[in-house]
């Protein structure tokens, strides 16, 4: 092991004695954590919009709405909801084990581990801690060296702020993923991407560590007819919010493609050239709205999804590259090959491809011949398509009529489902996420039932059959001699 | 049906392949998603538990001479149990749960939809391979899966039985059997599962979550551990109760070979020789002066554990250890329930679970000393402890991490469906019983409805410092700050 691998080993253990000295365990240590990274946020709007802006070109209102102010809205949630969280639930007992007591307490996990992403690199990171602090466990969070900017402002301002102790930064890049994993933790949190999630996990399974992967996958949007002229402004502004204004679609919520129906793609294709114009005007890189491409990488893995020639025969608007800027334009495609890589892959970035289906209710096995997703939109107001798409489908999480909402509502659970990934958080579901439920059965001495006990015989046979039944009656029966034995 | 050796069809890979393949198809023409075929299944394994009763009580005894009603007991009155549970609470259990949403998102409502995983398999275990086998059948069924069930093969009457009875009362496109060993179970293991839920040891846990991670399938993993009993000394327990609950979770649950299973014993050294005492009192009382031949204890389920389980006795470090019992009978399999004293801490013995008829104990000089000593080691699946003394309670459940927790009494856990069942660290990952089978086995989809009314232009370019004052109102003040954005106030 290197010197660094050394330092790590020496972390680790340093950070699994101080979880033993009990000290996270409190509910003041606490709310001081969760207060501590309000104040954080508070402090450095402007160094962690400067941040984003230097990794992915992020506007400050964007950086505002999807990073600072998420991990406030939770902090605060948090903050005021632990002490709630960290009581025990009362367990109702059957009368046939009184006089007993059942609760199930919830008890941190231990030494956490969490990987954030590159396109929320602050949110990615800071609100896994919220839930893992919460919980009471001790942290080691590691952010994604593609966004070093805000890698360097974790490592450099968590110190400043948090129990240094409790919680800390390793930043780095594949080789340091590495040697993270070759430690035991008591429970990793991943949110990335599905190849590294199996990575991940296959670590994991060395040292039976539970995982949360938050992945990603394609995430559609189903647009129904909408006859109302208002609303159906609406969900094309929504839909073009969703998809370029969120990190320029490298988002795992972002609306990867759309599924229309034939007769109306025309009409909804023209009005969303119309709002890019409207949002995004004529200078997209001067006017510094859209968010860049991340790295010279992704420029080009999505530069090649165009290259496929019946993919770029079927791009109706934008599709032009700033390699400099690694801008990529909005872009539109209509009915792109299905078997092309943009129709395979995650595309993670500002192509919409837009799929005609005769009639929409072919939406639904178009999405479920295909990887779970980790969110389903569907744009309708037909209640009845609703339930079938509810029911029919499954996908992390179904949002109808908006976009990207659901991630601000902490009461819902966040994560997805099959190749989307598995766990949740948010909410109370961070705090659960980093606990273990320890059940808790108290009972006393007296009162005994001897038929517990062998030597066995007839009568404690029966006994037993009637106790399980819960047929009370009969015990009584039994007891007293009175019941026929069967 | 006549099946000649050379004619009996190797389960491979291909056949896993087919397998899936088949169940999947029935999982999605939706079959398995309504109530009805939920319900029909249930009360299917609640008939064939009630009707075959006989049969199952036979292949355990020829599994591991269980004691009929130890069967009837822990098996089939626990899955009955559980059967009634899953049959009564369905539709609630089925039911979307509403939840509420907050100011940001207004107006908008939302809820939390259950909907099954998709076909999951189930990994059981030798020690109740009945129980263990079902139990989490009933929540994969409940959840609405199609199901494999891959029984084990140390307890091969058990597992010829459930693929018998299971072809014949339950719906055989989507609830099939496997039966085998290594080669077979890796097989499966190499098909993409919607879910993977196995009871077993952690060895094997790993292989198991190593090929999960290849499909990114979520885990459930019952292990074990070393579950220990502390006995407090100080607080005037009632030693007889104390001690006969130790037994019955200790030899009363297949010998000792039962994931909760008291492992072993700390009290301390002045009460040590107490506990001795009583323990071969009531042991004597339960199973007479020759436990060895005592049809009341299971058998060692076979050579292999036996063969481990000697050498844990052979160990040096514990040799003149014995205070009770210690007979074998290697041509029957049985070792007679045995106590060991003062076994020091780096033995064998108490270097890995026992899961066996051999109780150590281990003496400290004050009590308070038995919580290092428990959490100097792996995360067990349950602790126990006897006392009174209401604040070693209270430390006692604030100090010690395991699955699962009993205070003055052993393994009863187990039978209570409003307690999640599992452990934690090495005793596992995920737990189950009562609703908390079905949520193992289902997906907790997140439904948000939002309408077209009242859209805020905030939320898109061009960007301005009032959208941005407005927007930090909305995500973190409440009704009064969202008021003030809007009179130009921030």
């Amino acid at each position: 092991m290197n010197n660094n691998g050394l330092e790590l080993e020496e972390t680790v253990k340093e950070l699994g004695q101080y979880f033993k000295t009990g000290k996270t365990k409190s509910v003041t240590w606490r709310k001081n954590q969760l207060q501590a990274i309000l104040n954080l946020v508070h402090e450095n709007e402007d160094a962690i919009s400067k941040a984003l802006y230097q990794d992915l070109g992020k506007h400050p209102v964007e950086a505002y709405r999807d990073e600072l102010g998420g991990v406030e809205k939770s902090a605060q949630n948090s903050l005021d909801s632990v002490e709630k969280w960290m009581a025990p639930t009362k367990s109702n007992i059957p009368l046939l084990f009184f006089p007993a007591k059942g609760e199930v307490l919830p008890e941190p996990l231990g030494v956490v581990l969490i990987f954030s992403s590159w396109n929320f690199p602050i949110m990615l990171a800071l609100d896994p801690i919220i839930g893992a602090i919460s919980a009471g466990n001790v942290v080691v969070v590691k952010p994604s060296d593609q966004a070093p900017a805000c890698s360097s402002f974790l490592a450099n301002t968590l110190p400043q702020y948090l129990d240094t102790n409790a919680i800390k930064v390793i930043e780095g890049g594949g080789d340091v993923c590495e040697q993270i994993l070759l430690h035991k933790w008591d429970k990793i949190f991943f949110t990335g991407s599905p190849r590294v999630a199996r990575i991940v996990m296959t670590s994991a399974a060395r040292n039976l560590t539970p995982v949360t992967l938050e992945l990603g996958g394609k995430c559609p949007a189903i647009f129904d007819h909408l006859s109302n002229p208002s609303d159906f402004k609406m969900a094309v502004k929504r839909i073009v919010g969703a998809k370029w204004g969120i990190c320029s679609g490298q988002a795992c919520i972002g609306i990867d493609y759309l599924l229309v129906e034939e007769k109306y793609s025309s009409e909804v294709i023209e009005l969303l050239k119309k709002f890019i114009r409207k949002f995004y005007g004529d200078n997209m890189v001067e006017s510094r709205v859209l968010s860049r491409i991340i790295n010279k990488q992704h420029f080009e893995r999505l530069c090649n999804l165009l290259k496929d020639p019946l993919v770029a025969a079927s791009i109706i608007h934008g599709g032009s590259i700033d390699e400099t800027n690694l801008f990529i334009e909005p872009t539109i495609l209509l009915d792109p090959p299905l078997d092309a890589e943009i129709m395979t892959e995650e595309i993670f970035g500002p192509l919409l491809p837009v799929i005609t289906v005769n009639k929409i209710q072919e939406s639904i096995g178009f999405i479920n011949s295909r990887p779970k997703p980790l969110t389903i939109y569907a744009f309708t107001k037909d209640d009845t398509f609703k339930r079938k798409i509810v029911a029919e489908t499954s996908s992390g999480s179904v949002v109808f009529n908006d976009t990207l909402v659901q991630f601000l509502c902490d009461t819902l659970p966040f994560g997805g489902v099959g190749q989307s990934g598995f766990g949740r958080y948010h909410g109370k579901y961070s705090f659960d996420t980093f606990s273990h439920e320890k059940a808790v059965m108290h009972r006393h001495l007296c009162l005994e039932i001897e038929p517990r006990y062998p030597p066995w015989n007839k009568f404690k046979l029966e006994f037993i059959r009637l106790a399980y039944r819960f047929n009370y009656f009969g015990l009584v029966l039994h007891m007293l001699g009175l019941k026929k034995h069967n | 049906m006549a099946t000649s050796k050379v004619n009996k069809k190797v389960f491979d890979s291909e056949e896993a392949l087919t397998t899936v393949k088949d169940l999947r198809t029935t999982f999605d023409s939706g079959k398995t998603r309504s109530y009805e075929w939920r319900i029909s299944q249930l009360k299917a394994l609640l008939e064939l538990t009630e009707q075959k009763e006989q049969e199952i009580v036979k292949a355990l005894c020829n599994d591991l001479d269980k004691p009929p009603l130890e069967t009837v007991a822990y098996e089939i009155s626990m899955l009955k149990n559980s059967c009634k549970t899953a049959i009564k609470e369905l539709k609630h259990w089925m039911a979307p749960e509403k939840v509420k949403t907050s100011l940001t998102t207004f107006p908008s409502s939302a809820e939390i939809v259950s909907e099954p995983l998709g076909v999951v398999l189930v990994i059981s275990a030798w020690n109740y391979p009945f129980l263990l086998s079902l139990d989490p059948v009933i929540g994969a069924i409940a959840a609405g899966n199609a199901v494999v069930l891959k029984p084990s093969e140390l307890a091969p009457a058990t597992s010829s039985l459930l693929t018998k009875l299971l072809a014949e009362y339950m719906d055989n496109s989507s609830i099939r059997v496997v039966e085998g060993a290594v080669d077979e179970t890796s097989a499966l293991l190499q098909q993409k599962w919607d879910k993977i839920f196995y009871t077993g040891n952690g060895k094997v846990a790993r292989i198991v979550m190593a090929a999960a991670a290849k499909n990114l399938t979520p885990v459930v993993l019952e292990l074990g551990g070393k579950s220990p009993v502390i006995v407090d000394s100080n607080s005037n327990i009632n030693l007889q109760v104390a001690t006969r609950r130790i037994i019955a979770g200790k030899w009363g649950c297949n010998n000792g070979q039962a994931c909760i299973s008291p492992d072993y014993i700390i009290t301390t050294k002045d009460y040590a020789p107490k506990l001795v005492d009583s323990l071969k009192t009531e042991l004597e009382s339960f199973y007479g002066k020759n436990p060895l031949e005592s049809k009341d204890l299971s058998r060692i389920v076979n050579s292999n554990h036996f063969a481990r389980l000697s050498k844990l006795l052979d160990d040096d470090k514990v040799s003149g250890k014995t205070v009770y019992g210690g007979e074998k009978d290697e041509s029957k399999l049985r070792i007679s329930p045995t106590i060991l004293l003062d076994v020091p801490r780096d033995s064998l013995i108490m270097n890995e679970e026992i899961f066996g008829p051999l109780l150590p104990i281990i003496t400290v000089d004050k009590l308070e000393e038995s919580f290092d000593v428990i959490n100097s080691g792996p995360k067990p699946l349950a602790a126990y402890l006897f006392t009174n003394n209401k604040k070693l309670k209270e430390q006692f459940v604030k100090t010690i991490s395991a699955g699962g927790l009993v205070i003055n009494d052993t393994t009863l856990h187990l039978a209570v469906h409003t307690l999640p069942f599992g452990g934690v660290g090495d005793s596992g990952v995920g737990a189950y019983h009562g609703k908390f089978s079905f949520d193992a086995f289902s997906h907790k989809k997140a439904v948000l409805y939002r309408s077209f009314f009242g859209d805020a232009s905030i939320r898109y370019p061009p960007y301005t410092k009032t959208k941005m004052r407005f927007l930090k109102a909305l995500m973190t003040g409440g009704l009064l700050a969202i008021i003030n954005a809007i009179f130009g106030k921030s």
